[in-house]
């Protein structure tokens, strides 16, 4: 049994907007993370996957509010720390945060080599600037980066290039738990293979431990993670192997997402797309009953009523649906 | 051999478009040669900074072409004033990547649709008529009429947003359609509808479609013949199944190569061998 790297559970939190209304963007979101091995998060647009990952994070500023729920990263509790105490001791040593826009971070004024300065002296302010030169070309030369980045600016940089050099800065001090929201999706495709390639390197040299991946594009995710959650108007609707829930997927919302993936690949064309009718719920006000079943197919007077609980299968497994798996399985074999 | 049988719907001889001067001269199209037939989906696919979007200005006659010829319908393209424009513009139309700013949005919707129809010459139709065609139009892009009168493009949601565009290409039948990147903003579960409406209006009106997209994939999906770009030139063309399984050009290769893809993972994503084993 490896070690558990990251462990939320329950975890609610809200956004108070400027006319005092609460909006529930996170729900009752659990899951763990092993060592060595990574989740992605998968979603449309607003369902609450780049709140999960600010979330994941203990540090709250308004808008976004803490309701409930624990996250424990290698069996220390961030929740309901100091926002002073997070600020020192989780964020860039136990989690590190790959926003979407990241390369845009880059202060155009100063070299490279300054912000991984200011990171490290943040933390461990007794380094001298020589040693931090020195473990920052040696990360860099590891990671296939060249050296001589270190003395450049943003400026001089490709999109690709200074993407890779985010993502390297915020792990020199190998957070324990990387969250990627998006790293790759203003990119090219080969931009987009080498930044992978990256994390996948910072992987096995062991300089994270884990990793959080957040995207839409569902053939990235399943090239990328060994897990995927399937999250839907703030809370999670499927859990499993990538394999799995790409392949097999058992919440009908799942199912879906799965159906509308386009690759170029042989047989592409052949496959019938399948379109999701509708739109999410407003998270202003929750439906009362299971949340995807105004747009499902499968749904009865029951779904509107009362909440679905998240069922555990096994296997790290799961899915919120009033309908037993195999009796899922059963209507997806007659369509 | 039905391909050679459609007739040329637009095509272009050495089309190029150059910015800057002096020195400082870059070609962002180089020497293009195209040949679009009538009724074929047809997709131009580029990275970004291939020159994609320029070459669809200048096929809108929305930028000036700096050396080369377009033909339109087999005739050379004459939009040397701003009528001869306008009577271009009634026979190819464009779909924008950005829904939420292709609209005025001082105009309600039922302004937006009677537009069109006033501009395809059905200004002095009765007023039955001219709902029965935005009704129309409407449940051909799966929107109800019904509810989007007295009502402004910004209150609905992108996919919303991107279908009514199409229902104006539907009024407005142009011969050709130009799709710049129309799925790029909006979800994937919403993708699928916008497809297969690009594909209604090429089956039923048998319009002729240019679909400009980064995503390999989507074009194979979607097209009948496949055009890749690169720094400005045409690589490779020919039917969707040739480009895409059996490419030639180098660069194409690496295109494919690098996207990902579900049935055969990256090279050094090596954990699915593994994961493999580990359920056998």
């Amino acid at each position: 049994m490896a070690k558990i790297m990251l462990d939320v559970k329950e975890l609610s939190t809200k956004y108070i907007t400027r006319f005092r209304e609460d909006v529930y963007a996170v729900d009752r979101v659990s899951f763990q993370v092993e060592e060595g091995k990574s989740l992605g998060i998968a979603g449309e647009s607003g369902c609450g996957k780049s709140t999960l990952a600010l979330s994941l994070m203990g540090y709250y500023f308004a808008p976004l509010h803490y309701i409930s729920g624990s996250i424990i990263i290698d069996g220390k509790t961030i929740t309901g720390m100091a926002p002073d105490d997070v600020r020192k001791s989780v964020l860039g040593t136990e989690i590190a945060y790959i926003p979407q826009a990241a390369m845009n971070a880059l202060n155009p004024t100063q070299k490279i080599i300054r912000f991984i300065e200011d990171v490290i002296q943040a933390h461990d302010s007794n380094m001298s600037r020589k040693d931090i030169y020195d473990l920052a070309r040696e990360r860099f030369e590891i990671l296939n980066l060249p050296a001589d980045v270190l003395n450049k600016h943003a400026v001089e940089l490709s999109g690709g290039m200074k993407q890779r050099t985010v993502i390297a800065i915020s792990t020199i001090l190998s957070p324990k738990v990387l969250i990627a929201d998006e790293p790759s999706s203003a990119l090219d495709v080969t931009s987009q293979k080498m930044v992978i390639k990256m994390i996948f390197d910072l992987m096995r040299g062991g300089f994270i431990k884990s990793m959080i991946f957040i995207t839409h594009e569902l053939p990235l995710l399943y090239n990328v993670t060994d897990d995927i959650a399937v999250m839907y108007a703030g809370q999670f609707v499927e859990k499993g192997g990538a394999e799995q829930t790409v392949f097999d997927p058992i919440h009908p919302y799942s199912r879906g997402l799965m159906r509308s993936i386009i690759v170029p690949e042989a047989g592409t064309r052949e496959q019938k797309l399948e379109a999701i009718p509708g739109t999410p719920p407003n998270l202003k006000k929750p439906p009362s009953g299971c949340r995807f079943a105004e747009r499902c197919k499968y749904a009865y007077a029951q779904c509107y009523v009362s909440d679905v609980a998240f069922t555990n299968v096994g296997d790290g497994r799961g899915y919120r649906c009033v309908h037993q798996m195999d009796r899922l399985k059963e209507v997806y074999g007659r369509d | 051999m039905t391909e050679q049988a459609k007739p040329l719907c637009l095509s272009g001889k050495g089309v190029t478009k150059i910015y800057g001067f002096g020195d400082r001269r870059v070609a962002a199209v180089d020497h293009v040669d195209f040949e679009f037939r009538k009724g074929e989906l047809i997709s131009i696919v580029g990275e970004s900074g291939s020159g994609k979007t320029t070459l669809v200005k200048m096929l809108l006659g929305l930028t000036s072409v700096t050396e080369g010829e377009v033909y339109f319908l087999g005739e050379r393209r004459d939009i040397s004033s701003r009528k001869k424009l306008r009577t271009y513009w009634q026979g190819i139309q464009a779909i924008f990547q950005d829904p939420f700013s292709s609209y005025n949005m001082f105009n309600k919707i039922d302004t937006v649709l009677l537009d069109c129809i006033n501009m395809r010459g059905g200004r002095r139709l009765p007023r039955e008529k001219k709902i029965e065609m935005m009704t129309e139009a409407c449940s051909f892009v799966n929107l109800k009429f019904a509810e989007l009168t007295n009502k402004y493009p910004f209150e609905l949601s992108g996919g919303q947003m991107q279908r009514l565009m199409i229902a104006r290409i539907f009024l407005l039948k142009p011969q050709i359609l130009l799709a710049d990147e129309p799925t790029s903003m909006i979800d994937a579960c919403s993708r699928a509808t916008i497809l297969d409406m690009l594909l209604g209006l090429r089956d039923e009106i048998g319009m002729t479609i240019i679909f400009v997209t980064h995503d390999i994939g989507l074009a194979y999906y979607i097209s009948d013949t496949v055009y890749i770009m690169e720094h400005g030139k045409i690589v490779e063309s020919g039917s969707a199944d040739d480009v895409i399984l059996r490419p030639s050009a180098p660069y194409t290769r690496r295109l494919i190569n690098d996207v990902p893809k579900i049935h055969e993972p990256w090279d050094f994503a090596a954990r699915r061998p593994a994961a493999a084993e580990a359920t056998n």
